[in-house]
């Protein structure tokens, strides 16, 4: 019998209580290696309430799993939502207002009053140092340099790659895809399957992030990795959080929204994340950081245009490699 | 004792035909291979369908299960569980639930009936052939029923072995009034234990015979089957 | 009691949980469309790789399996323990493992590159059916394996004693019985395969139906197009389980393969070789699994032992309910019952998933049934492997016993205790172990339940990933991967200590 209850005990979890905020969010932000117990700490120590995480795969399975829940959703704050997928998540209805004002350090203008960025990074292809860097999509086409992407139908990071090379070339972006056809080594689920094949060799470089090489060289103190600078530009993620307008801790829930804003949340980011805070925490970013690739052109579609290019994009990108 | 009223059996293009009344006492079942000896005794153990009646001391049995009709089988093979002690195999018969304190008494007098005292706990592959033997009769003394069918649950044994076991499946379950059906190939066999002799010839059974006067004058065909004396 | 009844019961709840929870998502949809061109492509693409996956495998597995049958050699009951790895393998573990051996830095490819010579580029369409075949190459070895070892020594003798072709008069009838089966099954699991696809398949080319459900789901939140194509999915395999069962039934891959049966037919070293290249085609890859693993271990982070004993807990509940609802179906032959046997391999999990969700969700808070959830799924998948497995020895015992068991009147509750439980040890010790194992290896529907800190070890194993730690994800996978095969090693074993033949 003690076996059973131990296994039901394993199963049903503690109820919340009163005082709990919910935050659903993806995957890579709650464990003990993440930043979701840092940020929990921090919020802790002010409110006085306990913040339950809730993760529910990556961004896109976020926006899913809230959908299927819809108004009665127990989520009082969502937290990860990728820019490409906030003007789906606004049609669901069921976001208020955040009310934060600050002072955001993004290299474009974001100006959401629902949907607030908490961390970003451009999209870059890592590679190992010694390997001879292309400038551009179009060197790296001619290249035989081979690289790992994600499928934009199931990954944040591949539909961002689609939205760049859309963003970048426009009606070429057909006749780019076509030509970077021989360098896609594979096309993986998620980002977790093409960084694993690219940190054995497989491929000469992956779709990550500016920001990847600093895990490497504070984490490992490995500095052998580098993002190529491309000088077309760098497509932008930009990472949101919202508030649940149906939530029943709204002052809990604004209170939170506010604490994004601030250094108790966004210092934690740089090192557990590996992401660029939304807004520069006091002691500035790590050091590592400094040392990274700084696009001169920031590329983004605002989320409407995103939202309306996707479906072409990701077609061009089908056509293109399935020849 | 045991009547087969208007009894048919039907499978595919055999057909068996059986009217008669055996009483109780060691009754043979001879005939030739493929006659329908071991389908008859499914028959009345209740294994297979049948047309026509089974009556038990005048209780007509023929709509009960296997488990519930006043008859105890003993198969060619597979009468123990191998999986199981001869003491449980034995107290199946009584149960198949927990056993009650007086039925394991039971269970180990018969045990020591059939000459297996103090074996009650080991499973049947650390017996040999004839000790399994004698617990399958064991099972069956225990189940105590009117009529005990016996499907040549003896023929892998050595002559010897067979014979001694014969004795002792007529002393211990024919006594008391039982009716022991036993089928058979051996002559030998039938004039050991068996005082009348059921034929089953060319989709018929007959008899009781008795037994002595059928094996000094058999008719031509149980002639031709059981060849030159 | 009646054992039919439960019988019922089970077969309506597979049917509820592979049909039901399509029907539910079905009905949350709001309908936009059909099928576009890409989905037929994914359709015609999934079908050929399946096809072709499940050929290979199974023409593969009849060498080595007719080479095992007839040799005996020292280790080989570990051998053929062994060969069952790969298949409860996590995914991305097993394909980092192929990766080692045959990607472009992989073993092949340095041993090609001291001659000069290019490195093989397995991404492709030869990737995918590489890796299913990887795979399910050991199910099919086994299966076969079970039907040789089905035919009795002394058919073996009298052949050989006159002088008669073995492989004619014994084999091929065998096979001819065994391989259709065999093929459904494999046919049935590459259908559903989507990251295998997706990572060797080197492109939208190699688009299947679970990745084309995943999009619909995920990203498009298009549930009547994830619905359909999961419709589709049923229909393909529901047509090649006709034709799999009009060709014939397979004997089941039960436990208990340790039997030779010494022959003097075939040339020894062309088994040996077979025997061999099977050998190295599995294990090299496993042993590169542990051998990146190793590494890894001294940086697993401490959630790993609150995850890993998650995850037990959720096989050993999956394993109990699986040997349930497969002794229960076993028990009743029929039909209806082998189809909801069939039915869990050809449902998406994404689907049942959602489905499960849309249905519990007006009733419960998700991330509180996420294990429960878990373990149902799992158990429902494992089902169709523990019904093979079982409904053979359940008819051998039946055939054997069943007449004695009706003349003691053992029926309902007392049947199954003192009958069938006791004979059916070793086939309930292998298949209990194979449920736990592929339970403790899936990550399964947890993803989409899952609450707050609830996470089982392949989706710690994932998160790691996730966050660059590729090295204690390697750690992980040697941790998972070593655990299943305990699970597996400890049910399997316990089937069999103390069975008495």
């Amino acid at each position: 019998m003690r076996t059973t209850a131990t296994i039901a005990g394993l199963m049903l979890a503690t109820t919340a209580s009163a005082e709990t905020l919910t935050i659903y969010t993806y995957d890579s932000f709650v464990p003990e290696w993440g930043p979701g117990p840092a940020v929990a700490a921090a919020f802790e120590a002010q409110c006085g309430c306990e913040i339950e995480f809730v993760a529910a795969g990556d961004g896109a399975a976020l926006l899913s799993r809230l959908r299927l829940e819809g108004a009665r959703t127990e989520a009082d704050i969502v937290l990860g939502l990728d820019s490409n997928l906030v003007a789906q998540a606004r049609e669901t209805g069921l976001f208020a207002p955040h009310g934060v004002e600050a002072d955001f350090d993004l290299p474009v203008a974001w100006d959401d009053d629902t949907f607030l960025p908490f961390d970003w990074g451009y999209f870059a292809f890592v590679s190992s140092a010694d390997t001879e860097a292309p400038a551009n999509f179009r060197e790296l086409a001619e290249s035989d340099l081979s690289i790992a992407i994600q499928d934009p139908r199931s990954s944040t990071p591949g539909l961002g790659l689609v939205l760049w090379v859309e963003q970048a070339y426009g009606e070429e972006a057909g006749e780019v895809w076509q030509g970077l056809a021989d360098n896609v080594l594979t096309v993986t689920p998620g980002w977790s399957e093409a960084y694993g094949l690219f940190l054995e060799g497989e491929a000469d470089a992956v779709l990550s992030y500016t920001t990847s090489p600093a895990y490497h060289a504070i984490a490992e103190e490995d500095d052998s990795k580098v993002a190529w600078a491309f000088d077309e530009g760098h497509y932008l993620q930009i990472e949101v959080v919202a508030m649940v307008e149906g939530t029943d801790q709204p002052e809990l829930a604004q209170d939170f929204m506010a604490f994004v804003a601030t250094d108790g949340f966004q210092s934690v980011i740089p090192t557990t994340n590996w992401m660029y805070p939304a807004v520069t925490p006091a002691e500035g970013l790590p050091e590592g950081f400094g040392e990274l690739v700084q696009p001169e052109t920031a590329l983004l579609y605002p989320p409407q245009e995103a939202a309306e290019v996707r479906e072409d994009a990701i077609a061009t990108w089908r056509d293109a490699l399935a020849q | 004792m045991l009547t087969l009223e208007g009894l048919l059996i039907e499978q595919g293009d055999f057909r068996l035909a059986a009217d008669l009344t055996v009483g109780p006492g060691v009754v043979a079942l001879m005939g030739p291979s493929g006659a329908g000896k071991s389908t008859l005794l499914a028959a009345i153990g209740g294994f297979i369908d049948v047309t026509g009646r089974v009556l038990v001391r005048g209780e007509d049995v023929t709509a009960l299960p296997p488990a519930r009709r006043p008859v105890a089988t003993l198969f060619q093979d597979n009468n123990l569980f191998p999986h199981l002690s001869i003491a449980q195999n034995v107290g199946l018969g009584i149960s198949p639930r927990r056993l009650r304190a007086g039925d394991r008494a039971r269970v180990d007098d018969v045990l020591a009936r059939v000459g297996l005292e103090g074996l009650g706990a080991r499973k049947p592959g650390a017996l040999s052939g004839g000790q399994q033997s004698r617990a399958a009769l064991a099972r069956a003394l225990v189940q105590d029923r009117p009529v005990v069918l016996l499907d040549e649950p003896f023929s892998a044994l050595g002559p010897g072995l067979k014979a001694e076991m014969l004795d002792l499946a007529r002393d211990v379950l024919a006594a008391d009034g039982r009716l022991m059906l036993m089928v058979t190939h051996d002559p030998a066999d039938a004039e050991r234990v068996a005082g009348e002799v059921l034929l089953v010839l060319d989709g018929e059974v007959t008899g009781p015979h008795d037994r002595a006067a059928l094996l000094a004058d058999p008719p031509p065909a149980l002639r031709a089957y059981l060849g030159p004396a | 009691m009646s054992l039919t009844r439960p019988g019922l019961w089970a077969a309506a709840l597979l049917l509820a949980l592979s049909l039901g929870t399509l029907a539910a998502v079905a009905w949350r949809a709001e309908w936009a469309g059909g099928l576009g061109a890409a989905d037929w492509a994914a359709i015609r693409f999934t079908l050929t790789q399946a096809l072709v996956s499940a050929a290979l495998s199974v023409g593969l597995a009849v060498p080595v399996a007719r080479a095992l049958a007839r040799r005996a050699f020292p280790g080989r009951a570990v051998l053929v323990t062994l060969l069952g790895a790969p298949f409860i393998l996590p995914v991305v573990v097993a394909v980092m493992g192929l990766l080692a051996v045959f990607g472009r830095r992989g073993l092949v490819s340095d041993a090609l590159a001291t001659f000069g010579l290019p490195p093989i580029d397995i991404y492709g369409f030869e990737g995918v059916v590489l890796a299913h075949v990887f795979f399910n190459l050991p199910l099919a070895t086994r299966m076969l394996l079970q039907g040789w070892l089905a035919i009795p020594s002394e058919r073996f003798r009298l052949a050989e004693s006159l002088g008669a072709p073995v492989g004619r008069l014994l084999e091929w009838p065998m096979v001819r019985a065994t391989a259709p089966g065999a093929f459904l099954v494999i046919f049935l699991i590459c259908l559903s395969s989507f990251a295998v696809a997706l990572i060797l398949g080197g492109g939208p080319r190699a688009t299947t139906v679970e990745l084309a459900i995943y999009q619909a789901v995920r990203f498009d939140f298009d549930l009547g197009r994830a619905a359909l194509l999961a419709l589709v999915q049923f229909g393909l395999c529901a047509l090649v389980a006709a034709v799999a069962f009009r060709v014939a039934l397979p004997d089941g891959l039960g436990g208990g393969l340790d039997r030779v049966v010494r022959r003097r037919d075939g040339v020894p070293l062309l088994d040996a070789a077979w025997i061999g290249a099977a050998a190295l085609f599995l294990l090299v890859p496993l042993g590169a699994v542990v051998l990146a693993g190793v590494a890894g271990l001294v940086d697993l982070p401490g959630s790993i032992w609150a995850a890993s004993l998650r995850s037990l807990g959720v096989a050993l509940v999956a394993t109990a309910l699986a040997m349930t609802l497969a002794l229960v179906l076993a028990l009743r032959p029929g039909a209806g019952v082998s189809l909801a046997g069939v039915l869990p391999l050809a449902a998406s999990p994404l689907v049942v998933g959602t489905g499960l969700f849309v249905l519990l969700y007006p009733f419960v808070s998700p991330g509180r049934v996420a294990l429960a959830v878990t373990a149902l799924v799992n158990a429902m998948m494992a089902v169709p492997f523990a019904v093979r497995i079982l409904a053979p020895a359940v008819a051998q015992a039946e055939a054997t016993y069943g007449r004695l068991a009706d003349g003691l009147g053992l029926a309902g509750w007392q049947r199954l205790r003192l009958l069938l439980l006791p004979r059916l040890r070793r086939p309930l010790g292998f298949a209990a172990g194979l449920a736990a194992a592929l339970s403790m290896g899936d990550l399964g529907v947890i993803t989409l339940f899952a609450g707050s800190d609830k996470a089982t070890l392949p989706l710690e194993m994932y998160r790691l990933m996730g966050s660059y730690r590729s090295d204690a994800a390697a750690g992980a996978g040697l941790l998972l991967f070593g655990l299943s095969l305990g699970l597996f090693w400890l049910f399997d074993r316990g089937g069999r200590i103390g069975a008495d033949t």
